[in-house]
C-alpha cells in the first residue's frame, strides 16, 4: 500500500509549484486524479479522455493492455496527462511517495509544453473535454437511433478509423479552400507584366483547368469524402467529422512525442534535484529516474533521446567546449533562453534535425538496421560517413513521418467519379495486404471505384478497389 | 509572477467500481472475436491441443486478431535503434517481421506485424460456439424415464390436511382469529381485547404446508465409441478418430444430462477397454468389423436398454476388413442402427490412401437405414464437416 497521505501530496505539490514558477515554466491550471490500475488501464485505452465515444477497438486496446500488464510484459505508466485547460493528469495511487513527487513534477513539464509549444495551438485546449464529450454523445445517439443502430455506425466508423491519419499534418499552416486555390492558380497563370513585351513574343497563356476537383492534391481524405460524396447521410458525415477531429487533436502529440517526454523528464529531474530530497528519497529518485530514461537496446526510448538532446542543447549554450565554440561560434543566448525558445517553436522532426548533433549520436550509438533475410542487420552506424544517413532515417521513423503520405488527386477520374489517390513514395513501399484492406474501407465510404497509385518494388503500380473487389496492375 | 493552480481529486473506491467504462466496448470486441472464432472453427478444433481436455479448462486459441487496417509501410523499411556503444555494420540485432523493433512507443508508428494474439476461451465456450455453428435444432429426447436417486422436494401452497410436523402455526392462528372475528360480528369487540370466553381451535383452522416431491426426470445417453485397433491403425488415424469421438461426446453432453461413454476396441475380436487403452494401445492383426458391432450390441443389451437410453454409436476404422466378414458386418450394422439414435461409420484414410486400400464405404452403401451415416476423413480439416454431416442424420423421433 502507498506510503503517503493526500496531504503529503498537497505539500509536495506546493513545493513543486514554487519551483515550477521559479524555473519559469508556464502552465495551465492542473488537476490531478488518483486512480487504481484498472482505472489507469481504462484511461489508457481511451487516450486519457474522461469521456469518449464507444467503439470496439477501445475494448480491444483495453484487453491488450490488460493482457500485457497481467503477464508483466509491460508495466503501467506512472501518470497520464491530457492536453486540456485545465490540464488533467492521472496518478497511480499505488505508487510510492517518491514516484508521486517525481510524477507531479513530470506532469508540470508536460503541462508547460502543451500550453506553449506551437503545434498545440490547433487543439483548443479549453474545449478538449467538452469536445470529446460532445462526440461521445453524438455517437451514442446514432447508436441508439433505431433507424441507424450500432452495426451501421460501426460500419462507417471502422472505415473512418482506417483512414483517420490520412490528413493534413502541419496544422499551423492554414488550408486554402478550393476557391482560394483556384484564384491563386489563375493569378499565377496570368502572364507577368513584361516591360519588353514589344520586342519578344508574349508567353503563351496556359489556362489552368479550374474545374478539377480537388484543384490541388488533397490530404484530408475523410473530410474530402464528407464534402464530396453526395450519397452520404448526415449522420455518416458527422461520424467522419468526429473521427477526423479526434485525429486532428492527437497529431500534435504524435508530432512531439520525443520533445515532450524529453522536456517533462528534463524538468522533473531539475525540479527534484532542487528540492533537496532526504537521502532515502534521493536514492529512490535516482533509481526511478534512470528506469524511465534509460536507453533501450535496439530501440529508441523517446524519454532517453529527448532528455539527452535537451540536456545537450542546454549545455552547449551554457558551457560549450572549445571545439564547439570554434565550430558554431560563441552562444548568443543562455542555455535557459535557448531551451525555452526551442520548446516553443520546434516539433520532433525539426528539433532533432537541428539539435541532435553528430557527437551526441555517436555517444548514444544510434544505428540504422534493415531486414536482411530473416534477420535485422545493422546497416549504418553513427560514424563520420554514416551519421547523416542514420539521422535522416531516424527522422523518417518518428511522428507523422511513419504514416505514408497519400493524397487525393482527382475525384472524377475517367469522368466516372473514380477517386484517384497518389502515394508520395519516399523509398518505402506500402504494406500491400494493409493497403488492400484500407482501400476496401475507402471504397466503402466513397461508394465508387478507388484507385491508388503507388510504387511497388520500384515499379509504378495501380491498386484498385471497385464493385468487383481488389485488383492491382503495374503501370508502364 | 503567474501562479499555477492545482487541485487533487482523491481516489474513491466507489467511483472506481462504478466506472468500468470500457465494459461495453470490450463486450463488442468479444463478440467480434467470437465471430472470428466461428469463422475459423474448423481450424481451431482441428488443433491437437483442445482434444481430450477437461471442460472447464481454459484453452488458448491463437487467433489472427481483429486487425485495424491503415495505410502503413511494409517490412522492408529500415529503422533506427540505439546500441550499447559498439554497434558495427553487419551486426544482427533482431529478427525481421517482428513487431516492436526500433519504434519507441509511438502511437502512430503502428507498423503491421504479426498481430496474432491468444484469446482465452473455455472449452465449454468453444463447444458452445461450435454447436451454434452447427445450427441444429434441439434434439428431441427419447424416453425420459430413469428417476434419479436424489429426489428434491419443493413447497407448494397449503392444505387443510397433512402431517403434524408440517403444521403452519402462524397461519393456523390467523385462521382462528379470522373465524373468531367473523363469529362475533354484532358485538363490536376490538381485536385482542381480553374476553374470558374460550374460543378453541377447530379442525378447519389447521393449515399444513404442502410439499411436493419433484421427480427429476433424467435423460440418458450413451456414446459407444467403436474403433478398429488392428495393426493398420497408426497414430495419425487414431488421432483423427479421437478428434471425432471427442466432438461427438462433447455434443452429446450438451444435449443430455447423464451421459456415459463406452470404448470398444476391436481387431478380429472386440473388447471393452478404458479410454487410455483405447487411444494408446496398439494391437496387431487383422480386422473383423462385425466383432466390434456385436460387442456393442451385447453391451447395449446388458446395460443400456434402448427404451431408457439414447444410444449414439460411432465406429472408426480404416476400412481394411476381411472380405469374408463383410456380410456379417452389414447384418450387425443393421441391428445396431435399429437400436441407436444415430449410428455412424467413419472411414479414416489419411493422404489419399483410399485409392489403393480396400474400403467399407461400398459395403455400407447397401445398408438402408435413415439414421446411419458414413463419412470419409482424410485430413484434420475433414473432421468438422463430417461431424456436421453425421449429425444431420439424427433419427426423427
Amino acid at each position: 500500500m502507498a506510503n503517503y497521505e493526500i496531504k503529503d501530496l498537497l505539500e509536495w505539490d506546493e513545493r513543486i509549484r514554487e519551483k515550477v514558477i521559479e524555473f519559469g515554466l508556464d502552465c495551465y491550471p492542473q488537476e490531478f486524479e488518483l486512480c487504481d490500475h484498472s482505472g489507469m488501464l481504462g484511461y489508457m485505452a481511451y487516450s486519457g479522455m474522461p469521456s469518449h465515444y464507444p467503439h470496439w477497438s477501445y475494448g480491444k486496446s483495453y484487453e491488450k493492455l490488460k493482457t500485457l500488464y497481467d503477464h508483466g510484459v509491460s508495466g503501467l505508466p506512472y501518470e497520464m496527462v491530457i492536453n486540456s485547460n485545465p490540464a488533467l493528469a492521472y496518478l497511480m495511487r499505488d505508487n510510492t511517495l517518491l514516484l508521486q513527487v517525481l510524477t507531479i513534477a513530470h506532469v508540470y513539464g508536460h503541462n508547460d509544453f502543451f500550453k506553449r509549444n506551437f503545434t498545440y495551438g490547433s487543439t483548443h485546449a479549453e474545449y478538449t473535454i467538452e469536445l470529446f464529450k460532445a462526440h461521445a454523445l453524438r455517437v451514442r445517439r446514432y447508436i441508439e437511433d433505431p433507424s441507424i443502430g450500432i452495426d451501421k455506425v460501426e460500419h462507417v466508423m471502422d472505415a473512418a478509423h482506417a483512414l483517420s491519419l490520412q490528413r493534413r499534418r502541419n496544422l499551423a499552416i492554414r488550408k486554402l479552400t478550393q476557391t482560394e486555390q483556384v484564384e491563386r492558380a489563375l493569378d499565377s497563370a496570368r502572364p507577368p507584366d513584361d516591360p519588353f513585351k514589344r520586342i519578344h513574343a508574349p508567353k503563351a497563356y496556359v489556362e489552368p483547368n479550374i474545374r478539377k476537383v480537388p484543384y490541388e492534391p488533397e490530404d484530408d481524405v475523410l473530410l474530402f469524402i464528407r464534402d464530396h460524396n453526395p450519397f452520404l447521410q448526415e449522420w455518416e458525415k458527422d461520424v467522419l467529422t468526429i473521427v477526423d477531429e479526434e485525429s486532428k487533436y492527437f497529431i500534435p502529440m504524435i508530432e512531439t512525442k520525443i520533445m515532450n517526454e524529453g522536456w517533462a523528464s528534463y524538468w522533473h529531474k531539475r525540479i527534484l534535484e532542487s528540492l533537496e530530497l532526504e537521502q532515502g528519497l534521493r536514492i529512490e529518485f535516482i533509481v526511478r529516474h534512470n528506469q524511465v530514461v534509460r536507453p533501450i537496446p535496439g530501440q529508441i526510448n523517446p524519454y532517453h533521446l529527448g532528455l539527452r538532446v535537451w540536456e545537450d542543447l542546454h549545455r552547449r549554450y551554457t558551457n560549450p567546449t572549445p571545439e564547439e565554440i570554434k565550430r558554431d561560434g560563441a552562444p548568443n543566448k543562455s542555455g535557459e533562453e535557448k531551451i525555452f525558445e526551442a520548446r516553443e517553436v520546434e516539433r520532433d522532426s525539426s528539433f532533432l534535425r537541428r539539435y541532435l548533433t553528430e557527437d551526441l549520436m555517436r555517444e548514444m550509438d544510434l544505428f540504422q538496421y534493415e531486414p536482411r533475410g530473416d534477420d535485422l542487420v545493422v546497416s549504418k552506424v553513427s560514424d563520420e560517413e554514416g551519421w547523416r544517413g542514420v539521422k535522416e532515417n531516424l527522422l523518417r521513423n518518428i511522428g507523422m513521418a511513419t504514416i505514408p503520405v497519400i493524397k487525393i488527386e482527382d475525384a472524377d477520374f475517367g469522368q466516372n467519379r473514380t477517386l484517384y489517390l497518389r502515394h508520395f513514395h519516399d523509398g518505402r513501399d506500402l504494406h500491400l495486404e494493409y493497403a488492400e484492406k484500407t482501400l476496401a474501407y475507402l471504397y466503402r465510404l466513397w461508394g465508387r471505384e478507388c484507385v491508388l497509385e503507388t510504387t511497388v518494388q520500384g515499379k509504378r503500380s495501380l491498386l484498385c478497389f471497385n464493385d468487383r473487389g481488389f485488383s492491382a496492375k503495374a503501370l508502364k | 509572477m503567474p501562479l499555477v493552480e492545482s487541485i487533487f481529486r482523491e481516489y474513491r473506491p466507489s467511483d472506481a467500481e462504478r466506472s468500468d467504462r470500457s465494459a461495453g466496448d470490450r463486450l463488442r470486441h468479444r463478440q467480434k472475436v467470437r465471430e472470428l472464432i466461428r469463422e475459423n472453427i474448423s481450424d481451431i478444433i482441428a488443433e491437437e491441443s483442445i482434444i481430450g481436455k477437461d471442460k472447464d479448462r481454459i484453452i488458448k486459441v491463437p487467433l489472427r486478431g481483429i486487425k485495424e487496417y491503415r495505410f502503413v509501410y511494409g517490412e522492408n523499411a529500415p529503422g533506427v535503434g540505439q546500441g550499447d556503444g559498439n554497434s558495427k555494420p553487419g551486426q544482427v540485432v533482431g529478427k525481421a517481421g517482428r513487431e516492436g523493433q526500433g519504434q519507441g512507443q509511438d502511437r502512430a508508428g503502428d507498423r503491421p506485424g504479426v498481430d496474432y494474439y491468444e484469446t482465452d476461451v473455455t472449452l465449454e465456450e468453444l463447444i458452445e460456439i461450435m454447436f451454434e455453428d452447427l445450427e441444429l435444432p434441439d434434439m428431441e429426447r427419447r424416453a425420459l424415464r430413469e428417476v434419479e436417486a436424489e429426489r428434491s422436494t419443493k413447497r407448494k401452497g397449503y392444505r387443510k390436511v397433512g402431517i403434524r410436523v408440517r403444521l403452519d402455526k402462524r397461519r393456523t392462528a390467523k385462521q382462528r382469529i379470522m373465524r373468531k372475528l367473523a363469529s362475533r360480528h354484532d358485538e363490536r369487540v376490538e381485536v385482542g381485547e381480553k374476553t374470558n370466553e374460550r374460543f378453541p381451535f377447530h379442525d378447519d383452522d389447521l393449515k399444513y404446508r404442502h410439499v411436493e416431491a419433484e421427480m427429476k426426470k433424467e435423460s440418458n445417453a450413451v456414446v459407444m465409441c467403436v474403433m478398429d485397433t488392428s495393426g493398420s491403425m497408426d497414430t495419425m488415424k487414431k488421432y483423427l478418430a479421437r478428434s471425432f469421438f471427442f466432438l461427438l461426446y462433447q455434443f452429446i453432453t450438451t444435449r443430455y444430462r447423464n451421459v456415459e461413454i463406452v470404448f470398444i476396441g476391436h481387431h478380429t475380436e472386440a473388447n471393452e477397454v478404458s479410454e487410455e487403452e483405447f487411444f494408446h494401445k496398439g494391437e496387431s492383426g487383422g480386422t473383423f468389423i462385425s466383432s466390434g458391432y456385436l460387442k456393442a450390441l451385447e453391451i447395449i443389451q446388458e446395460r443400456y436398454h434402448p427404451s431408457l437410453w439414447n444410444i449414439y454409436a460411432f465406429h472408426c476404422s480404416d476400412g481394411d476388413n476381411f472380405d469374408s466378414d463383410n456380410p456379417a458386418a452389414l447384418r450387425a450394422a443393421k441391428d445396431l442402427a435399429d437400436v441407436c439414435n444415430l449410428f455412424g461409420y467413419g472411414e479414416i484414410k489419411p493422404l489419399g490412401s483410399r485409392y489403393y486400400e480396400s474400403s467399407m464405404l461400398n459395403v455400407f452403401r447397401r445398408l438402408d437405414a435413415p439414421n446411419f451415416q458414413t463419412v470419409l476423413i482424410e485430413r484434420k480439416e475433414d473432421i468438422w464437416p463430417s461431424f456436421k454431416a453425421f449429425l444431420a442424420k439424427e433419427k426423427p423421433q
